[in-house]
């Protein structure tokens, strides 16, 4: 919106002069609207922030000073000490507490081979993510032709699909993480089905979205030489719309990363849940090792799925899509 | 598809023609059938790895019922306590569906001190008297001794009736359940629907019917003679001592306030400093480099992490749920404007340049209006999946609504309860889903 300058040029016919004074006052009832929006906005951010405060157990300003108390309290004895819990080595320090006892969390493949017990539990949570997306995607997969309107129509296969799908994303992941876990007791399998849920929410939508976008020339095609649904959508709607579900999924699989984590913290196993213990039982070097095993692995699989969904897809594929 | 008749030359032609279509490589051919196959094979894997079918058997399935009939029904377990001589006294538990003194139909006390339990019909129901509990199951009568040394499984007991270590089990499907000690009687009763959800017993509306409800409401006499009756209603409504709407409600209000102030303030963080992180406009190499590795090492933190860090610091409440989102959406939000800004199009800051603005102009008029739909569209998709975030987050002290739901499902009697706020996360969910889908068409027209 460039800015209108404040007297108006000189000569102007008068049917001109009109329309320039309807544009003024359109400018005005704009930036007023805007004020007004802008006010508004202001006053809820205010009053959220208001009852955040209220409603939280410590004080915002009054627990500002000791802000970084936690951080302080925090800090192994030496800073080698983080990968002696990393990697489970002796500790000099150990006095028989679980603190500084690495050693016994071992997991023993061979007689002389183990693997750290955060390595093994980060593998945990890695696989939780990988299973649970191909899980998540191939449902979702199925379920998106279904669901757009280019291949259905109004049906109500359409309908169902769709509220089901909406469910799905929208379904609280710990409650079904809850559920499993009081059912099959902690464990991966309650992530894995949380997170698979999840992500057939999230992808189906992203999938027929796609799917509604794909050039119906090809199922034309087909549909003139006598082909069938399951052949139309095969043949003419799966090979255009291929690379974007592929470009989506390597996406999500990036999110169920941080996902398979969180669920794990609330009693899905793996490596979120050792971390919680950590935590709670201030565990400094422990605390510290997963969280830069963590900051690795979320940095590496980012850029590992960038650099695949480049190879796979080529730019298209960093279209934004979470 | 039918099969054409082609000959042989035909054929040859067509081959020699369209090499690109008959001839493909190996891994045109057969890539999918490739990659399926090694999918398979690590799902094998993966089902060896978490040990699945171990833990699906040895999973207690019989609970995955009761659990999810507890979604929608209710259950009173009162407690039948027995002694030789004595009448049946009946306790209860705290959670109280009844009043004290009211009458129950299904739970009858005679005035010989038995106790007559009815599950549906008088044809299932239990007669317990201190020394023998007479079982009726489809109308046959078996009788239940019981003794200090013990309880005796009738001869002719039916399946429903089972002797499991010292107390006879009995089954009555979705009605109900007792278990018939030396001691007591644990009975199960089973309603549909939550009890007391609007009142509860001690309020003067409990047991009322709608009809009833809504004319002591609209024109009943003041129960109360400080307040009219609908603000009473209201407020034992809210202050209902078993479902706690108040404090539900208020943990929900919580979470949305998380996602809207976390988000927001994500967004005027992110939006000044993706200027800076975005080539195109601010063409110092350095401060780029230093702003998207700060963006980076925002995001990767998880948010987990930063709100364990920060209800750390401020003690558990909705600030550190406020402050782990704003942290990891500065990340990611930063990340995505800067791209945007360097996909703006530079003929328009040309031609603001050209008519002699200064840099802060060229910004304002040939940069903004460019990237504003864009900005708006990715922080409302944010702050939509942000209230799903903060739900998880809560759950592990950083407020809202998480931490009640996690509460709720601990004790794993209260899965009704689950089933309320479940009901109004998915409402919440659904209806910022809508807000946020109107604004962004409103704000930016139809192309996103």
């Amino acid at each position: 919106m460039a800015q209108v300058a404040e007297h108006a040029p000189v000569s102007l016919s008068e049917g001109t002069q009109t329309v320039y004074d309807h544009y003024r006052r359109q400018v005005r009832t704009r930036r007023i609207y805007t004020l007004i929006a802008l006010v508004v906005f202001l006053a809820i951010l205010a009053a959220s922030l208001n009852f955040a405060n209220a409603a939280n157990s410590g004080k915002f300003f009054e627990r500002l000073p000791y802000f970084f108390d936690f951080l302080r309290s925090f800090v192994p004895r030496d800073p080698l000490e983080i990968f002696r819990a990393m990697f489970d080595l002796a500790s000099p320090y150990a006095d028989g507490s679980q603190k500084y006892d690495y050693t016994s969390e071992r997991i023993w493949v061979t007689d002389w081979f183990y693997v750290p017990n955060y390595v093994y539990q980060l593998i945990v949570t890695i696989n939780i993510a990988i299973v649970s997306t191909i899980v998540g995607a191939t449902l979702a997969f199925l379920l998106c032709f279904f669901a757009s309107t280019n291949l259905m129509g109004a049906g109500i296969a359409r309908f169902v699909v769709r509220r089901v799908l909406e469910v799905l994303r929208a379904f609280p992941e710990i409650v079904v993480a809850g559920l499993l876990t009081a059912i099959l007791s902690i464990g991966p399998i309650a992530a894995i089905v949380a997170v698979s849920l999840h992500t057939i929410g999230a992808l189906g939508k992203l999938f027929y979205e796609v799917v509604e976008n794909a050039d119906m020339k090809a199922d034309e095609g087909l549909r003139a030489v006598g082909a069938n649904w399951v052949e139309r959508v095969r043949f003419g709607i799966v090979p255009q719309v291929l690379p974007n579900f592929v470009s989506y999924t390597l996406l999500r699989a990036e999110i169920n990363v941080r996902a398979s984590t969180i669920i794990g913290a609330v009693g899905g196993g793996g490596i979120g849940e050792a971390f919680r213990l950590s935590i709670g039982r201030d565990h400094a070097a422990k605390t510290y090792a997963i969280v830069l095993m963590l900051l690795v692995t979320i940095i590496a699989v980012d850029q590992f799925s960038a650099w695949l969904r480049r190879r796979l897809v080529g730019k298209q594929a960093f279209d934004f899509g979470a | 598809m039918a099969q054409l008749a082609l000959n042989d030359a035909e054929r040859q032609a067509l081959l020699e023609a369209y090499p690109a279509v008959f001839v493909k490589s190996f891994w045109q051919r057969y890539g999918l059938a490739v990659g399926a196959g090694v999918v398979a094979v690590y799902l094998v894997f993966c089902f060896f790895f978490f040990n699945v079918g171990a833990v699906l058997s040895d999973g207690r399935w019989d609970r995955a019922g009761a659990y999810l009939q507890d979604w929608y029904s209710w259950r009173a377990q009162p407690r039948l306590k027995l002694a030789a001589g004595q009448p049946v006294d009946v306790q209860w538990n705290n959670r109280a569906q009844y009043r004290t003194d009211g009458p129950i139909d299904w739970l009858v006390p005679a005035s010989d001190g038995s106790v007559l339990v009815t599950f549906g019909s008088e044809a299932d129901s239990l007669v317990v008297r201190s020394d023998v509990v007479t079982v009726n199951l489809n109308g046959q009568p078996h009788d239940v001794a019981v003794g200090a040394s013990g309880v005796v499984l009738p001869e002719d007991a039916p399946e429903a009736m089972t002797l499991k270590g010292d107390k006879v089990l009995v089954d009555f499907g979705f009605a109900g359940s007792a278990e018939i000690r030396s001691s007591q009687v644990y009975i199960q009763r089973r309603f549909l629907g939550w009890a007391n959800f609007w009142f509860d017993t001690k309020s003067a509306f409990w047991g009322m019917s709608l009809p009833q409800l809504v004319s002591t409401i609209v024109v009943g006499e003041r129960i109360d003679p400080q307040m009219s009756n609908l603000q009473l209603a209201w407020r034992d409504f809210l202050g209902n001592g078993v479902w706690q709407h108040a404090d539900i409600i208020s943990k929900l209000i919580q979470t949305i306030v998380m996602a809207f102030v976390g988000t927001l303030l994500g967004t005027l963080v992110a939006a000044p400093l993706a200027f800076i992180a975005a080539r195109n406009i601010t063409p110092n190499r350095a401060a780029n480099w230093v702003m998207k590795r700060t963006f980076d090492l925002l995001r990767s933190i998880d948010m987990l992490i930063w709100a364990l860090f920060f209800t750390r610091s401020f003690g558990p409440g909705p600030i550190p749920g406020i402050a782990a989102i704003f942290f990891t959406d500065t990340g990611a939000l930063g990340k995505v404007y800067a791209e945007a800004l360097e996909n703006v199009d530079d003929k328009e800051r040309e031609g603001v340049k050209s008519v002699g603005a200064h840099t802060l102009e060229v910004q304002r008029y040939g940069v903004v209006p460019q990237v504003l739909p864009v900005f708006i569209s990715q922080s409302l998709y944010f702050w939509e999946s942000n209230i799903r975030s903060a739900t998880v987050i809560g759950a592990v002290g950083a407020g809202g609504i998480g931490l009640k739901l996690l509460e709720a499902m601990k004790t794993n009697a209260d899965w009704d309860k689950v089933a309320y706020m479940v009901v109004l996360i998915l409402a919440v969910v659904f209806i910022f889903d809508n807000i946020s889908n109107a604004l962004r068409s409103r704000l930016i027209g139809s192309r996103h």
